[in-house]
């Protein structure tokens, strides 16, 4: 492995971690006062600034180190983490993450912004900082308690009552008593780190004496050469504080159980230091292997997900009254994950698409040998069926990943758009776990980045105009995920004004998207914001209003295969759906029939299917039928016709019609000869070998193992009402022409 | 093309050699990945007339042109017969449906004459030189330039 993979795989962690940082933080500004959220966050600048050291990255070390410093006056609740200071904390959030970008792709971040954050963070860190300036909480143990207390370092776990014999005396000026436990696990030794080297620097920094714990060293045959057995318990009289012990262990750290207790004053060399006696009753349950509470461990559950199971079973084997008594820690350890290559998957998946086609193919071709269907072979093949639909159940399930990474990413385009514009914005998210294939997550989130920007920038008003309007002065978004048949439906809901129909329908007017005269319903002027070229903002800002925005994100929607819509209430915000298939893979479709060709049509699309009686078809213009449901009419589309597949348009009344809702809005009835089924068919890219067919969004593999076009519903019913305003074939055409002339 | 470049280094090049109709075409060898027997190809809307439809290749959806309407000779009527040679072009995969394959030949560059002076025709327009072999005359075709990557019209 050379550096620079070991580099990819530290921009990797540092990007968990950031979105560990960044989900904390804004649970802080919930007001979640959980000191484990805290820790959590601490730990996620702690680790980048870790990394970040050991491969030079100056700039962000320094960044980290700052910030570090400050969260450190969080955790000692030395600083309250109110909305201010979760402000500056989310920006330098931000910056950090910009930080890490710059150091992975080059470029640099905006030098006056970082050192504004650090003046700003320092401030914090200074302010609340009482003069000895030390980050640690030194809160010596209460020495008339029978029971003395070991300081708690604020980090959530519950402390150990440990009994001493002796009370201990008043701190002495300078020198201080630290008890230090130190227990490697197995990981320290296996990076290159050495307990006696450790020690050896540990006994420069003061008076020092060590006791090493022995018990847990099993007989000679039972030792695993690899295992560590030993612990540490260091009583050291020094006058550095309890960062500088710290700081011998810094690369050791995440790979040990190690506490830092003071205790109080020069009367404690006196305490008897062999071995001390720990009140480890209220632990029973817990496999008490290493004396020292596991400062850390949680931590490294977390932390250390890929090396997962090892750590994990080490972590709970130190006695881990935090983890006990933590379940969100535990929770988080029990989420093991491993990091797999997107290719691997990718492969997996495409060959498990076949097993599914050839598995088709195979019953198909027992079936029809097979006249009385119940041999054993057939019986075989319904398993077989049964099997690999499974398989690609939790094939398509490891792609799945929650949205959450993108929500998250919202949040912070929310607060840079709302802080650009002087308004005042939450984000409220909703369902983050939904899970989605990964192909999915990666194209939702331009769009999505798009909307928020549109609905921060237009959607919610001034906080004056909402004062005026006796609503909060704060904005709110709502962003939400959910299941919903077979897709998944984000909804992005603010409360802003609403849109402003008048303005838009000028606008539209101004823009010659419709003419004046034109009757529009509500609904129908709403989604005029989707055409392209179309903008409300009065003046074109930085943020949004270029004139490219929601046809763009429309756009975008379909392409994916999903739909948006809008709906809006004046003076009390819009909100935006979008519905997006699971997975860009698979797709339910209806098997049709047309001039002997066998098609697929996306189920998303059929509203209903319905066979045509003649008196509903009624002729209009030369070649334009429409056809009458439920005493409306609909124009009737001839598939067959529009892909060429005959010249002259069949008899409806010999063939199905299937209700389609097209995106433009308004409804069309495909024209099929024969409706064969519905089944699930995995998508082939035609563009691979071939080209971009017009009306084809793609191609799948049928049972017989014969390919089957699959129909771009919407491209169809453009290109037919293409066809009856241009009266030349349309957009469709047109494009056809042109693929010939190449 | 690093290969044809060894190959000319060696001084001979491998060549697969198809009839169609009373004609025969060879393309290197180096560009066919396969030939099989024809099957029943899925018809494409709006193709051209040389593009016959699309097949199942395992999984991957392989267009099939036909050879000699490509070169604006009669279309083929495919039977159980004709064979498909499903071959590279650049970073597509392509069948290629011909009559029969006739032969594979090891040629040295001496066997390739050039392309005599004719009005135009399709056929000159993607030759690459004339092999004689044993009375008989084959055509040297360059597949890269049949089905141009970057033109919209892919087969």
């Amino acid at each position: 492995m050379d550096m620079n993979e070991i580099k990819e795989i530290f921009f990797q962690e540092c990007e968990e971690q950031l979105a560990e940082l960044e989900s904390g933080l804004l649970k802080l500004n919930d007001g979640d006062r959980d000191p484990e959220t805290v820790n959590a966050v601490f730990r996620a600048v702690h680790s980048i600034k870790g990394g970040a050291g050991a491969f030079g990255l100056d700039d962000l070390v320094s960044f980290a180190h700052v910030f570090e410093t400050t969260l450190d006056c969080v955790r000692s609740n030395k600083l309250e983490p109110n909305q201010d200071v979760l402000k500056v904390m989310l920006k330098s959030a931000d910056v950090l993450a910009d930080l890490v970008t710059c150091s992975r792709d080059g470029g640099s971040v905006e030098d006056s912004r970082t050192r504004g954050l650090v003046k700003e963070l320092e401030a914090l860190a200074k302010g609340e900082m009482p003069s000895g300036g030390a980050a640690e909480a030194p809160k010596p143990a209460a020495a008339a308690a029978p029971a003395a207390v070991a300081p708690t370092d604020d980090s959530g776990f519950q402390p150990i009552p440990f009994s001493f014999d002796d009370d201990f005396g008043s701190d002495d000026a300078g020198k201080t008593m630290f008890e230090v436990t130190f227990k490697p696990r197995r990981d320290l030794y296996s990076k290159g780190n050495e307990a006696a080297l450790l020690l050896r620097d540990l006994s420069r920094l003061g008076e020092m004496s060590i006791n090493c714990d022995t018990d847990a060293l099993p007989a000679l045959e039972a030792m695993d050469p690899e295992e560590t057995y030993f612990s540490w318990t260091i009583s050291i009289s020094t006058e550095k504080t309890e960062q500088d012990i710290r700081a011998v262990f810094e690369f050791a750290e995440w790979d040990c159980d190690l506490e830092v207790n003071e205790i109080a004053a020069e009367a404690a060399e006196e305490l008897p230091m062999v071995p001390v006696p720990f009140d480890l009753s209220a632990l029973d349950d817990e496999p008490a292997a290493a004396p020292a509470p596991a400062a850390e461990a949680p931590a490294d559950t977390k932390m250390a997900a890929a090396a997962a199971r090892v750590e994990k079973k080490e972590a709970a084997a130190a006695p881990a009254a935090a983890a006990a008594n933590n379940a969100a820690a535990a929770a988080n350890a029990a989420g093991q994950t491993i990091r797999v290559d997107l290719d691997r998957v990718d492969r997996l998946i495409n060959l498990v698409g076949e097993l599914v086609i050839n598995q088709a193919m195979l019953s198909q071709s027992v079936v029809e040998n097979d006249t009385n269907g119940t041999s054993a072979v057939n019986m075989g093949l319904e398993e077989l069926q049964q099997l690999t639909r499974e398989i690609q159940d939790s094939v398509m399930a490891i792609r799945a990943q929650p949205v959450k990474p993108v929500f998250q990413r919202m949040s912070r385009i929310v607060r840079e758009v709302a802080d650009m514009v002087g308004k005042s914005i939450r984000l409220v998210t909703e369902g983050e776990n939904t899970e989605v294939d990964k192909t999915v997550i990666d194209k939702i989130a331009e769009p999505l980045t798009h909307m928020i920007r549109n609905a921060v920038d237009h959607g919610i008003e001034s906080p004056e105009k909402r004062e005026a309007a006796g609503k909060d002065p704060e904005g709110t978004i709502k962003l939400s995920a959910k299941h919903r048949s077979g897709r998944i439906l984000i909804e992005l809901i603010d409360d802003g004004g609403g849109i402003n129909r008048e303005r838009v329908r000028q606008k539209a007017i101004d823009n010659d998207l419709i003419s004046p005269d034109a009757n529009l319903s509500d609904e129908e002027i709403d989604n005029l914001i989707f055409a392209p070229g179309f903008s409300t903002a009065d003046k074109i800002s930085d943020i949004s209003g270029r004139g490219v925005g929601m046809d763009v994100v429309k756009r975008s929607i379909q392409a994916l295969g999903g739909r948006i819509s809008i709906s809006s209430r004046p003076g009390l915000g819009s909100t935006f759906t979008m519905s997006l298939p699971l997975t860009l893979a698979v797709l339910d479709g209806m098997v049709v029939t047309v001039a002997g060709q066998t098609l697929v049509v996306p189920l998303t699309a059929i509203v209903e299917t319905l066979q045509p009686e003649a008196s509903a078809i009624h002729s209009f213009g030369a070649t334009q039928r429409l056809i009458s449901i439920r005493n409306s009419f609909c124009p009737l589309v001839d598939v067959g016709r529009i892909l060429n597949f005959r010249s002259t348009q069949a008899n409806p009344v010999e063939g199905v019609a299937l209700l389609v809702e097209s995106e433009g809005g308004g409804q069309r009835a495909l024209m099929v000869d024969a409706i064969q089924g519905q089944r699930q068919v995995v998508i082939k890219s035609l563009e691979a070998n071939y080209t971009h067919v017009p009306g084809i969004a793609a191609a799948t593999i049928l049972g017989d193992g014969r390919v089957a076009l699959i129909l771009d519903v919407d491209a169809v019913v453009g290109a037919s009402r293409g066809q009856s305003m241009k009266q030349d074939g349309g957009a469709l055409k047109a494009d056809v022409s042109l693929a010939a002339a190449g | 093309m690093s290969y044809i470049v060894k190959n000319l280094a060696q001084g001979d090049r491998e060549l697969i050699a198809f009839r169609v109709g009373d004609q025969e075409f060879c393309v290197n060898v180096m560009a066919v990945r396969e030939i099989r027997g024809w099957t029943k190809a899925t018809p494409m809307p709006h193709a051209p007339s040389y593009v016959i439809g699309v097949i199942n290749l395992r999984g991957a959806v392989l267009p099939i042109v036909d050879f000699s309407a490509r070169l604006g000779m009669r279309k083929t009527e495919p039977t159980q017969r004709h064979v498909i040679i499903v071959s590279q072009v650049g970073s597509r995969i392509v069948g290629l449906l011909v009559e029969a394959v006739s032969d594979i030949l090891t040629v040295t560059e001496d066997n390739i004459q050039a392309v005599p002076e004719v009005a135009s025709s399709l056929v000159k327009q993607y030759a690459r030189g004339i092999l004689a072999i044993d009375k008989r005359m084959i055509c040297m075709i360059e597949l890269d330039s049949l089905f141009p990557e970057n033109e919209s019209e892919a087969a």
